[in-house]
């Protein structure tokens, strides 16, 4: 069994809902979907017990109706779990990862700027990377907004 | 309780490519608490990557660094290949190496000089940055260019390399490898410069683990981690090299790490020049490129490089995500400014590497005390901190250089 399959079997275990929800992509390369509620959770067993205790970035992205959020997370052996959570645009709210990954205060400071989503749990200060003065409910990765001196076509 | 003393630097700020804002708490000469404020030079790349073909963000994307435009095109453009499902040749892979071990030759000389120019010690500086030249001439010679080296295309490389050309690059690594081990010679026995670098700046190595730190910052902490042997992208599988870490958790092991990694590249150099395949430069890559993502991993000089593209079956990506590894590891920085002193506030915030700016040299601080406003501005610090040193004993100038 390689060590993604066996990673894959020991998550699925723990935790019987990301049955369906874990993907092999390549080696060394595994995505897991896992509902807003329970990411937490699923981020703390694979920092304190499978050793993946290095968040990289959060990768947003807009995908229609929802917000997408990928968390790629890394171990030691160089491996990646690509972690996806879903937030309807209706509702955008997802829960701070800093109690888990201490480094995540400007990735998650991005997406509140970037993508008008409300961070649970992170903690007020200065904007990043957006100015102090932008305007409240403007999100510039989001889809529909567009530059405004200079649209491209 | 003694009266804090607040001093912003920055934004405006020669040490960095992005402008940042480093807020210094001070209780007499040491530094009670630090704050880093960011995003001040923000371009929107991301979202205009959205906005144009694979081949432009290429072009785009090299323009995020002026030291490592390389990595960011590789990763960039290794994720794209992944989504759009091409295999490049072998010689490409070997090609891509090349420059990014030369960048990254490029990249620690640089920073060695830089470190040099920060704690007074010039003449460092000078003979580092002269031997850059010789790296600079070599990247010239092989891309076109010295910063932008444009040799990466969707699909492979633009630009083969000539056994002319590999004759002319094995000698500059000879000259480079003596003048780098003497550089390790002098770091590792010079006295004055191991007492003004040790205990300076100190990461431990929970620290770098809790927040994160990446590249040689986080191995000069122990941390044991690197992509290229750990999530090996391009041929870094098939090459012999070792990762380097030193367990001193300062500036001085990060010197001595960037000087033995420099050594690690040569050696990754010299096998990828006697191991290159013959063959195709480039495959053909369809226009439209299909609905699936990719997630790369690059070890840029200064640390772990994270690109993240997804395609929708259009010519231009859904979304590209990049992450310079000087965000990763400014989340530190506060550990090492805190409790430090003011005069080596210069050479910790040099000692994580961040991007230089060619273009943004202006920096300010502005010092308040009881009231009354002065400006100390970035030479009037580094002057400051030589001056304080040089009172303590420690005077640079001094060291004896031969050749």
């Amino acid at each position: 069994m390689s060590n993604e399959e066996k990673l894959v079997s020991e998550l699925t275990q723990k935790f019987p809902f990301l049955s369906e929800k874990c993907v092999i992509v390549r080696p060394r390369r595994v995505t897991v979907e896992v509902d807003r509620d329970k990411a937490i959770e699923v981020f703390k067993y694979l920092c304190a017990e499978q050793g993946f205790d290095f968040l990289s970035t959060i990768i947003g992205l807009d995908s229609g109706d929802n917000l997408e959020f990928i968390y790629p997370v890394n171990n030691i052996h160089g491996m990646l779990v690509n972690v996806k959570i879903f937030a309807p645009k209706t509702d955008p709210v997802i829960k701070s990862t800093l109690e888990v990954y201490a480094g995540a205060t400007y990735y998650e400071k991005e997406l509140e700027g970037m993508f008008g989503v409300k961070v649970d749990g992170l903690p007020a200060g200065r904007h990043y990377p957006l100015p102090e003065n932008w305007p409240q409910d403007e999100h510039p990765l989001l889809k529909n907004w567009k530059p405004k001196d200079k649209e491209l076509k | 309780m003694p009266k804090r003393i607040e001093i912003p630097i920055g934004p405006q700020h020669p040490a960095l490519k992005e402008p940042e804002n480093f807020t210094l708490y001070l209780e007499g000469e040491r530094v009670a608490a630090s704050n880093v404020t960011l995003g001040y030079n923000h371009r929107g790349m991301e979202k205009a990557c959205e906005m144009r073909s694979y081949i432009q963000c290429l072009y785009l994307i090299e323009r995020t660094c002026g030291i490592c435009s390389h990595s960011h095109t590789t990763a960039f453009i290794t994720a794209s290949e992944e989504v759009a499902q091409v295999e490049i040749p072998k010689r490409a892979k070997y090609i891509r190496v090349l420059i990014g071990e030369l960048e990254r030759v490029h990249s620690h000389l640089l920073w060695v000089g830089v470190a040099g120019h920060e704690i007074g010690f010039d003449s460092l500086f000078m003979y580092s940055w002269r031997d850059r030249e010789v790296v600079m001439d070599i990247l010239a010679m092989l891309t076109g260019g010295r910063v932008q080296y444009s040799i990466n295309t969707f699909g492979g490389v633009r630009r083969d390399v000539t056994p002319a050309q590999k004759e002319q690059v094995l000698k500059a690594i000879d000259i480079l490898e003596e003048r780098t081990k003497y550089y390790i010679d002098i770091a590792l026995t010079e006295t004055t410069m191991m007492g003004r670098l040790k205990n300076v700046g100190g990461l431990t190595h929970e620290i770098a683990m809790k927040y994160h730190a990446s590249g040689p910052l986080a191995r000069a902490s122990a941390v044991t981690r690197d992509v290229r042997k750990d999530d090996p992208y391009l041929v870094y599988d098939e090459l012999d090299f070792n990762v380097i870490t030193n367990d001193g958790c300062d500036v001085f092991s990060r010197v001595v790490v960037r000087a033995l990694e420099l050594m690690e590249s040569y050696k990754i150099i010299r096998q990828v020049l006697k191991n290159m395949p013959d063959g195709e430069l480039a495959v053909k890559v369809p226009r439209k490129v299909p609905a699936n993502e990719a997630t790369v991993r690059y070890e840029a000089p200064r640390g772990e490089d994270i690109h993240y593209v997804r395609g929708n079956g259009t010519e231009k990506p859904e979304r590209v995500k990049l992450r310079a590894p000087t965000l990763a590891n400014l989340a530190s920085i506060t550990y090492m400014l805190d409790g430090g002193y003011l005069a080596d506030v210069p050479i910790v915030i040099a000692a994580i590497d961040p991007c230089f700016s060619c273009t943004d040299r202006a920096i300010t601080v502005k010092q308040i005390d009881n009231g009354r406003e002065g400006t100390l501005d970035w030479n009037k610090l580094r002057e400051y901190s030589i001056e304080w040193y040089k009172q303590r004993g420690f005077d640079a100038h001094k060291i004896k250089l031969s050749i």
